[in-house]
């Protein structure tokens, strides 16, 4: 079941940004920081934990978890440290996609040349 | 000519792009790529018997180094143009961005080709997350007590 949830909410989620991109004069630059933007907003509203709950992959790949991994990296960080921790721990949860997408992006940069 | 008949000329001559089509693509390359990345996290789980978090952690890097991969091979350009948002909203496109605009920038140097031009496109994903989440925690810290 969880399968069939996961397709369904990675494909509207990607279906309601195509139709944005197709009907407004919004950029796919324009249309991921929406979405980041929104996946920290219904993080706020608790509703991206439990679109995980039962979407799982289909909700962790889509562009707004990583919203959704920094709001509640910083709230944990508030939890335990106070106002220090939401600076301390913000980037906690995030870290591993900025981290990979840095490493493999070098890696490939330095191996590869650019096609024309 | 005047204006408006400029207009209707523009409109006449504008690519016509199929909207219904693009969005059923979207959904279908979208939803794949979710039902993929939850088949990797079961077989991640089940395989190293480890917790659902590190394995979608793991998915996650997965996902970046292949579309990484990709881009780096060339192909993964024309991918991203033809499934649009379906590749765009998933990781695949924020590792895709990193990816291609330190290949092509990388001509123009260590420091101020490949350096400066890394998050060009990702900077504003990166940006406005983190002003988002701060500023949201930050609500919910009042309002929450």
């Amino acid at each position: 079941m969880i399968f069939i949830w996961a397709f369904l909410v990675a494909g509207l989620m990607c279906a309601v940004a195509q139709i944005i991109l197709d009907n407004t004069k919004f950029t796919p630059g324009h249309i991921t920081t929406l979405f980041t933007v929104l996946g920290a907003i219904l993080a706020f509203f608790g509703i991206y934990d439990k679109l995980i709950e039962f979407a799982g992959g289909g909700a962790t790949t889509i562009i707004s978890n990583f919203g959704y991994l920094l709001y509640t990296g910083a709230l944990e960080g508030y939890k335990e440290m106070g106002i220090l921790g939401i600076f301390t721990g913000l980037l906690t949860k995030g870290s591993a996609a900025i981290v990979g997408a840095v490493v493999f992006a070098a890696i490939m940069a330095l191996i590869f040349k650019p096609k024309d | 000519m005047n204006r408006e008949e400029y207009q209707k000329l523009v409109k006449k001559h504008e690519p016509k792009e199929n909207k219904l089509e693009n969005t059923i693509y979207s959904f279908l390359i979208g939803g794949s790529i979710g039902f993929l990345v939850e088949g990797i996290i079961q077989v991640i789980m089940n395989i190293f018997t480890i917790g659902r978090i590190e394995a979608g952690t793991w998915a996650c890097l997965i996902v970046i180094f292949v579309s990484s991969l990709f881009t780096a091979l060339g192909f993964f350009d024309d991918w991203m143009s033809k499934a649009k948002a379906g590749l765009l909203l998933p990781t695949t496109g924020f590792a895709h961005s990193v990816s291609s605009s330190a290949l092509d920038y990388k001509r123009e140097g260590l420091i101020t080709g490949l350096g400066s031009n890394f998050f060009k496109l990702a900077g504003s994903v990166i940006l406005y997350g983190i002003l988002s989440a701060f500023v949201l925690v930050i609500v919910k810290v009042i309002i929450g007590g």
